[in-house]
């Protein structure tokens, strides 16, 4: 506890433990912004669901649920490894942690691809957002996530080639734990997602 | 308590072994959620798929995010979005099924 001789005219960064329990509250509470962000759809859907159930319900069978089964194993195996890379880097593994690291990009992009089909398909078969309420929410709210996890993905980006170049260690790993911690709530906002949307409708 | 970086102070570190078992516990859940959705409970599916989804958001929170092992400021912090999110949801539902006129 180095109290005596601050200099207050550097810019002096807190003790580590300070710095790394700050980082994480921070964190937390972006998350929890970003619940509320999905919050607000989460209330449309279920407003406009109970309204019209039978609307919902036959819509939601145009959406492959294979797809969408399919891109949930794949985020969850994701989270997977993501969070087996923290580990990693804790122990002071840095090469497993970015091989765990580079799975979870491969994962993200996999997820993306599967999107990019089942947009596709809907669009062949004239499904657009303005084609109902259901549509409407299922574009906005799987696109959002999808901005989500591009987002995800650069800061993976980032932290891999961070990771790669051994600045991260046993004793200091916070951006890797903070990229994943975001990686983990984008898988659990799908979590959520994937039933409303393709399996109750 | 002398100088404690965060990596000496009560640091916990999840071993693979505790997140391959969560993960095959999230397949097992994904597995059963997919399967229900083919069988007609009535009103009873939509409960049944967000009972489940909220087992497996609880499994990724608690383990993969490791809130399980912060302590109570974290848990406050993530909590009390969900606390506002359940205002956020009951409130518009109040609110739009109680109007005379339907909008």
């Amino acid at each position: 506890m180095a109290e005596a001789g601050i200099d207050q005219s550097h810019d002096h960064h807190m003790d580590p433990a300070t710095e790394y329990s700050s980082s994480k509250l921070g964190m937390w509470l972006f998350l929890g912004t970003e619940i509320l962000l999905f919050g607000g759809l989460f209330a449309a859907y279920a407003i406009f669901h109970a309204r019209y159930p039978e609307m919902f319900y036959e819509q939601h069978l145009e959406l492959n649920r294979t797809m969408g089964a399919i891109n949930t194993c794949v985020l969850i195996f994701s989270s997977l490894t993501m969070a087996m890379g923290v580990s990693a880097i804790k122990w002071g593994k840095q090469k497993t942690a970015a091989i765990l690291i580079l799975i979870t990009i491969i994962c993200g992009l996999t997820f993306g691809v599967v999107k990019y089909f089942e947009y596709s398909a809907k669009f062949s078969h004239h499904i657009y957002p303005d084609t109902s309420i259901f549509f409407s929410l299922y574009f906005l709210m799987t696109g959002l996530h999808m901005i989500h996890v591009f987002i995800g993905l650069g800061i993976l980006a980032v932290v891999f080639v961070l990771t790669l170049k051994g600045k991260f260690n046993a004793k200091y790993n916070t951006p890797i734990e903070m990229g994943g911690l975001y990686w983990h709530l984008v898988d659990l906002i799908w979590i959520y997602l994937f039933p409303l949307l393709y399996l109750i409708g | 308590m002398a100088s404690h970086s965060h990596s000496d102070k009560h640091e916990h570190i999840t071993s693979y072994k505790t997140y391959l078992i969560v993960w095959a516990a999230l397949m097992v859940l994904t597995v059963i959620t997919v399967y229900v959705s083919y069988v007609d409970f009535g009103t009873m599916n939509v409960v049944i798929a967000m009972a489940v989804a909220s087992i497996k958001a609880a499994l990724v929170a608690l383990f993969f995010m490791h809130l399980k092992f912060e302590d109570s400021i974290t848990w406050v912090f993530a909590l009390f979005p969900l606390g506002l999110l359940f205002l956020l949801i009951t409130m518009t539902f109040v609110d739009t099924f109680t109007r005379v006129v339907v909008p």
